[in-house]
Order: C-alpha cells, then sequence, then structure tokens
C-alpha cells in the first residue's frame, strides 16, 4: 500500500437541487487503497463520486484526483466510473456494450472478453441487455468502467442485488485489483460491505462523519459491527 | 477529435437500430405508402400530385429524423449512457458526428426508396435532377437532426419529445409554402416563414422540381447548412460535460 494520494478534497461544497449535497467535505482517498464510501441514501455518496469523475458542478472548495483539478480532461482516460443505475445500451447485447466502450476508450477487442469473463457474464454476451436481471445488467455496467484499465476505479453501489457468492467474488476482484496498483472508491449503504475495504469514509447528510480503516473505527466507537458503529457516530453528531 | 470514436458511435447506433426492425419497416414503408396515398388521392387532378410530390420525398426524412434523433439523445440523457461518455475521454463533436454519419446514412435509404418508388412506380415527373432531390432530403434530414439534437435537451420525457414534433415541426410545414405558396399568406405569416429554416429547404426543393438550378437554390442550400450547423453547435453546448 502506498501513501500517495489518490484524491484530495478540501472543504467541497456541492449544491444539487437546492440544499447542501456536500457540506465542508475534507477527506482523501490513498492510492492502491480500496476505500468505502458508506452512509445512509441521501448522504451525498453519489454527488462525491459524480464530482471527482468530473461530472458534478462544483460550488467552492477544491477535489483534486491525481494532482489536477477534478474534471480535467487529462483525467478521463484515468478515471473508470460506474454510475449507480446501469448506464448502458439496453437494446445492445452485453458484447456489443462492450465492444462500443472499448472502441471510444481505444482498448483492445482482447480486453472485452476479459472483462466479461472478471464480472461472470461469459454465457450472457451475446444476449441483450434489456433481457437480463437486473444483478446482471449491474455487472454489464461495472464491466464498462472496467474496460479502460483505469488507474481509479469509481464504484457507485455495484454488489446491489447480487446474491452473496458474486458479492463475495466482486470483492475478491476489487481487492486484487487495488493489489496491483488501481484505486477504488466504492459505495455502498450496507455497512456489512465495510469489512472489505482498507479505509472508510462515513458520511451523513453530505457532511464526513468519520474516517478511518474498519477495525479503527470498531475500536473507536466502541461497537461490534459497524452498523452499530455508524448509529452511535450519527447519535453522536446530532449531539 | 477522432475518427474512431465517431465511427465506433455510428456503428453502435446501427447495431441499436438493428434491433429494432419494427422502427426501420416503419421508416422504410410509411413514406412510401403516404407518397402513394398521395398519388390516388390527387388521381384526378395530377397538378396537385406534381406540385407536392417532389418536396414530400424531400421533407419526409426531415421529419423522421426530427423524430428519431429527439427520441435518441433523450434515452442516452436518461438512461446515464450520456454521463457515462461524458467522463470518458471522448469529444462531444465525435459523438455528434457518429449520430450525423448513422442518422444521415438511413436518411439516404430513406429518400432513395421513396424517391424509387415515387419516379419509378408512380410516375412522379421532375424537371430537374432526380439524384439531387436525394441529396436536399439527407441535407434535410441533417437540419432535423440537428434541431432534433437541441429540443431534446428540453424535453425531460419521451412524451415531451413527441410533442415538440407539433410544437416545431408542424408550423413550418404550414408556412414553409407547401400547402399555400408563400406570396399568398398574410404578410405576417410570410415574414414569419422566413425565420423558419423549413421555408429554404422546401424552396430548394421545388426549385429542383422545376429545374431552377440557380443561385437562390444554392442560397436556400447554404441556409439550410447553416442552421444545421448553428443547432449542431448549440446542441453541443446541451451536452454538458458537468451538470448541476
Amino acid at each position: 500500500m502506498s501513501t500517495e494520494l489518490a484524491v484530495v478534497s478540501e472543504r467541497l461544497q456541492v449544491v444539487r437541487g437546492g440544499r447542501k449535497a456536500l457540506d465542508d467535505l475534507s477527506a482523501t482517498i490513498l492510492a492502491g487503497t480500496v476505500t468505502g464510501l458508506l452512509g445512509p441514501s441521501g448522504s451525498g455518496k453519489s454527488t462525491l463520486m459524480r464530482a471527482i469523475v468530473g461530472v458534478q458542478v462544483i460550488r467552492s472548495g477544491s477535489l483534486r484526483v491525481f494532482g489536477l483539478q477534478a474534471g480535467s480532461p487529462a483525467l478521463r482516460p484515468r478515471i473508470g466510473y460506474m454510475t449507480q443505475a446501469p448506464s448502458v445500451y439496453g437494446d445492445l447485447t452485453v458484447a456489443e456494450n462492450l465492444r462500443y466502450f472499448a472502441r471510444v476508450l481505444r482498448a483492445s477487442a482482447k480486453r472485452v472478453d476479459e472483462v466479461i469473463d472478471a464480472v461472470g457474464l461469459e454465457a450472457e454476451r451475446d444476449r441483450v441487455v434489456d433481457r437480463l436481471s437486473g444483478g446482471q445488467r449491474a455487472r454489464v455496467s461495472l464491466a464498462a468502467a472496467l474496460v479502460g484499465e483505469p488507474e481509479l476505479l469509481v464504484l457507485d453501489e455495484p454488489t446491489v442485488g447480487l446474491d452473496p457468492v458474486l458479492r463475495r467474488d466482486l470483492w475478491a476482484m476489487f481487492t486484487e485489483l487495488a493489489g496491483q496498483g488501481t484505486t477504488l472508491l466504492v459505495s455502498s449503504h450496507v455497512m456489512d460491505e465495510a469489512r472489505h475495504c482498507d479505509e472508510l469514509l462515513l458520511l451523513h447528510e453530505g457532511r464526513l462523519l468519520a474516517t478511518g480503516s474498519p477495525d479503527e473505527l470498531r475500536r473507536r466507537t466502541g461497537a461490534d459491527d459497524l452498523d452499530d458503529g455508524f448509529l452511535r457516530l450519527v447519535e453522536g453528531a446530532r449531539r | 477529435m477522432s475518427p474512431s470514436a465517431a465511427w465506433a458511435t455510428a456503428l453502435r447506433v446501427f447495431a441499436q437500430l438493428r434491433r429494432d426492425p419494427r422502427t426501420i419497416a416503419l421508416l422504410m414503408i410509411v413514406p412510401v405508402a403516404l407518397v402513394t396515398l398521395l398519388k390516388y388521392m390527387f388521381i384526378d387532378s395530377p397538378g396537385v400530385f406534381e406540385r407536392i410530390g417532389v418536396p414530400l420525398l424531400g421533407l419526409f426524412p426531415f421529419i423522421a429524423m426530427f423524430l428519431i434523433t429527439s427520441i435518441t439523445m433523450l434515452r442516452e440523457r436518461t438512461t446515464g449512457t450520456l454521463e457515462r461518455l461524458m467522463a470518458m475521454p471522448v469529444a462531444k463533436i465525435d459523438l455528434l458526428l457518429g449520430y450525423g454519419i448513422a442518422f444521415a446514412t438511413v436518411a439516404a435509404i430513406q429518400a432513395t426508396l421513396v424517391s424509387l418508388v415515387a419516379f419509378g412506380l408512380l410516375d412522379l415527373h421532375t424537371s430537374g435532377p432526380r439524384w439531387l432531390v436525394v441529396f436536399l432530403a439527407v441535407t434535410n434530414a441533417v437540419l432535423g437532426m440537428a434541431l432534433g439534437l437541441l429540443l431534446s435537451a428540453f424535453a425531460r420525457t419521451e412524451f415531451q419529445a413527441v410533442q415538440f414534433m407539433p410544437a416545431f415541426v408542424f408550423p413550418q410545414i404550414l408556412l414553409c409554402g407547401l400547402i399555400v405558396p408563400r406570396d399568398q399568406m398574410a404578410q405576417l405569416l410570410e415574414i414569419a416563414g422566413a425565420f423558419l429554416p423549413l421555408t429554404y429547404a422546401y424552396d430548394a426543393l421545388q426549385r429542383v422540381g422545376h429545374d431552377v438550378i440557380d443561385a437562390r437554390l444554392a442560397l436556400d442550400v447554404a441556409i439550410v447548412l447553416a442552421v444545421t450547423l448553428v443547432a449542431l453547435a448549440l446542441g453541443a453546448a446541451t451536452l454538458r460535460r458537468q451538470t448541476p
């Protein structure tokens, strides 16, 4: 694990729909780690991810990715982004979708097969995405984020609706990618998934509630499981 | 700009169309059926079919591509694929170019097919060159595409996008001179027509129909192309990299 910082946010403020989606958020993400972005829905997880990949208008504060301002054109080839709703073409097959994104990203045709294997969709490769199950569609979307072999992977709830076996396999893949030097930011509203992460960022109502490794957070809150720990932190913040 | 990204986008749009054979059938059969209907509606007054036949051949692709582009772009916006592409190293111009290549090809096929039927089977006459009718049909299709792209930014649902058709296309058809010659309109309407791009598209087509190949025809085509470029530039501006 390196100590290089992949993402640095300083007093970041984002306003969406008239309310503060992110408020005075300062945080860092270490390169080559799996960082979990946790918090209840509406806590600002997706907004932070959108800001990091450069599609979110920022009100104030600074956000730098690999030393460059978020949204810089030079960052686009280096970031893979999976949105919360599967953003792939429903009327194309799995392979057609990935071939398109591979061409746009100038990735090889071989890479298409690799990512289809990586997300376990070999048997579905020639099926039209609209006819797949929700979990399978999410995996096509994940594969599209992987296709360009990005240095930073920003994955918005990649494991929602997946069965436990697939969830385990995907988390194993995330850990493996981090071992190869990729930085991953993975959001979830299931606290249980936090144990797979090296570092955690806990968000609540657009503010950073706590950071640290899963063990540190457990120790600090005195709670055995992270769900309880999170609740204690929220109660503490309210007081 | 990267030709490979534009070409990849064109191939992707073709693949999407191929998955939807019913739309292709509608695109190809409906104009042919309508032209045939017109022919037999005016069987006892052939002058009418002669007068409106050629302009209609060139206007069908405009209407079809306006609708198809506004719906396709709206889908791209609402399903999140546009956000994904905007986060990728792809230039907006390449996306637009890709769409342009795909839809212009479809328009060319549509215009060729309906021209073959009209000139070959329905005895439609044109004094001007037939290839010029097909060429104008394709430029009008690209105009329809550019306007559809621009207007898709103002629709939130497909229902709204479909309603843009009567809102933006019908007035242009009414005022372009196809139904009543523009010099017979109330002056206010005649002036209003001068600000609508379809007026020039129609004027070019009816000039070719009468084999009037002159500077005014060239000006008509130039105006249609200029409006297309402006609409594309404004449409590209609505494809935002960053959204609030």
